[in-house]
């Protein structure tokens, strides 16, 4: 099937949820170097929840898809919904084949999510290896 | 005679498959080069009839081993017209021979306050040893700024060394991005009379120019096999051999000794001394094999082909609305490849969407970072010429390109 599908595209071109919230909870910025991809999350959190979700990002439409498509699926949950997140929800959403080469363009959204919630809770952050899982890289 | 592309072409397997009924269009040899079914060969009889490990052992294998591995050495040293074979050094890439003289040479012979001056245009692996070598040793790392074309600025150049701190230039032959040729028998000139060692990293010009290690009267020089048809796994360093004697052996181990006793060894000559363990000895047959292989066409033939298309990129990138190329639009004044940006179309997916139609261009940063944080872009997408490219090649771009980006374009 096509990468560049048309919810793909769609969400690409007309991204959801973005922008930026004042006075948040947390904020976290994560980037692809090697591609320029860059993901920054800011979440307002009460009593566990999130209560507001909104991302800024540059990059490949793949990465900024990703990002819109969850986006949209957090916002009013638990912040243990992001615990939960896998790889296999984030391939879920996009509904393509992702090769390889785009692993760390459709999973930067994970990444980023992880790594703002270890920085919510003061933990120590995430290695790319701890997201995208050991397999990812020989698939 | 003029270089047939077409029938060089035919002798390259790999390019003879399809992609999704797609021919395969391989524009990325700036990255490695693809391999002509002869070298393939060389490196198949190497190991079907004469696999031995190198200079240890009497028996026949052995010696035809060894045999087979000078010979690529003298082919090296053809290749670059150096004057000894003992100035030639086998090691597995252009990165681990600049690695060797920022360790062997700059650990021991450079001190804190001296000054290595990298361009701007420099490959990461140009770039990561000299800063390596600042935080060891306290060495200065500075830049040889370009201007908005990718041309060495001379001023800058000649004013940095004129501070007289400078004791080794680390300079690119030919841009892996911008494909632009810094002036380097000018620079080495310079560099000598301000008193500085010149390292020329050639990973990229060996494909694309003839090289003259005397001519260029270049301290070091290094390249990889892979970037001119021959396999991956080995590299060469040149370096004058006064200084390569006076150098500490890079890796202990196997072949680089004279002696070792409980306490104490002593390495052994050039060129073995910076040759430590077993060689790459199948990836010198392929290599010397690749450099035999580009002795049949004249490097004016060459240079006359892939200007002519060089030239035929440049016009037909040109008609694209939105599609900026970077460095000079002059195909006199490059070599190797053309590097472009497209408005609001990501690199990655431009690549995903031509690679689905047999069309290999390269994206992201191509490891130069400080360049394209200079010319203020995170990536850019490169095409690379290459002896078996063709007009067909090129002109297949332009539509597939057009088509790319109306998918894309927001
Ligand atoms: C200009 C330049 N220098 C150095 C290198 C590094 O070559 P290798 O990866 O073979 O060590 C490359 C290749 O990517 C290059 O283009």
């Amino acid at each position: 099937m096509d990468l560049y599908a048309e919810n793909i595209l769609d969400h690409y071109k007309h991204p959801r949820m973005q922008g930026e919230l004042p006075d948040v909870t947390v904020q976290h910025e994560e980037k692809n170097i090697s591609c320029g991809d860059t993901i920054t999350v800011t979440m307002k959190v009460e009593n566990g929840t999130i209560s507001n979700l909104r991302w800024t990002g540059t990059g490949c439409a793949i990465s900024q898809a990703a990002m819109s498509m969850i986006a949209e699926e957090l916002e009013g949950k638990k912040t243990e919904a992001i615990d939960a997140l896998t790889t296999d929800d984030i391939r879920a959403l996009l509904h393509v084949p992702i090769g390889n080469r785009r692993v760390k363009c459709a999973l930067l959204c994970l990444h980023t999510l992880k790594n703002a919630l270890h920085t919510l809770r003061n933990e120590q952050m995430q290695s790319w290896t701890d997201t995208v899982g050991n397999e990812s890289n020989a698939s | 005679m003029s270089l047939d592309s077409a029938s060089i072409r035919r002798q390259f397997p790999l390019l003879q498959q399809k992609i999704d009924d797609h021919p395969m269009m391989y524009l990325d040899a700036s990255a490695t080069s693809q391999k002509p079914q002869i070298v393939l060969d060389a490196m198949n009889d190497f190991y079907t009839t004469s696999n031995a490990n190198v200079h240890r052992g009497m028996h026949v294998l052995s010696e035809r081993a060894t045999t087979e591995y000078e010979k690529a050495r003298e082919s090296v040293r053809r290749f670059l017209n150096a004057s000894s074979t003992d100035e030639i050094i086998f090691t597995k890439s252009s990165t681990e021979s600049i690695n060797l003289v920022a360790r062997c040479y700059g650990e021991h012979f450079l001190k804190e306050g001296d000054a290595v001056l990298v361009s701007i245009l420099e490959h990461h692996s140009n770039i990561v040893p000299w800063l390596q070598l600042k935080e060891k040793k306290g060495i200065d790392v500075r830049w040889i700024e370009v201007d908005q074309q990718g041309q060495i600025r001379m001023d800058s150049f000649e004013s940095q060394l004129a501070e007289k701190k400078v004791k080794m230039v680390a300079i690119t032959g030919l841009s892996n991005v911008l494909g632009t040729l810094p002036p380097l028998k000018e620079m080495i000139a310079s560099a000598h009379k301000a008193g500085a060692l010149v390292i020329v990293d050639a990973a990229q010009l060996a494909a694309h120019a003839q090289i003259d290690v005397q001519d260029l009267d270049c301290d070091f020089l290094a390249f990889s096999g892979h970037k001119i048809y021959g396999p991956t796994g080995i590299g060469v360093l040149y370096g004058k051999k006064d200084l390569l004697g006076a150098m500490p052996p890079f890796l202990g181990g196997g072949m680089m000794i004279k002696e070792v006793t409980r306490g104490h060894f002593v390495a052994t000559d050039l060129p073995a001394k910076f040759e430590a363990g077993t060689p790459p000895i199948a990836e010198a047959v392929g290599l010397r094999t690749a450099i035999e292989w580009q002795k049949t066409f004249s490097w004016k033939d060459r240079q006359d082909h892939e200007r002519e298309m060089l030239a035929l990129a440049l016009s037909e990138l040109k008609k694209i609305e939105g599609l900026h190329i970077l460095g000079p639009k002059n195909p006199d004044q490059i070599l190797g490849c053309i590097s472009f940006v497209v408005d609001g179309v990501h690199p990655h997916d431009l690549t995903d969407i031509l690679g689905s139609q047999g069309i290999c261009l390269r994206a992201g940063h191509h490891c130069a970072q400080p360049l394209h944080d200079t010319l203020g872009i995170p990536a850019s997408t490169r095409l690379s010429i290459s002896l078996h490219t063709t007009k067909d090649d090129i002109l297949i771009l332009t539509p597939a390109i057009t088509k790319a980006i109306k998918i894309l374009k927001k």
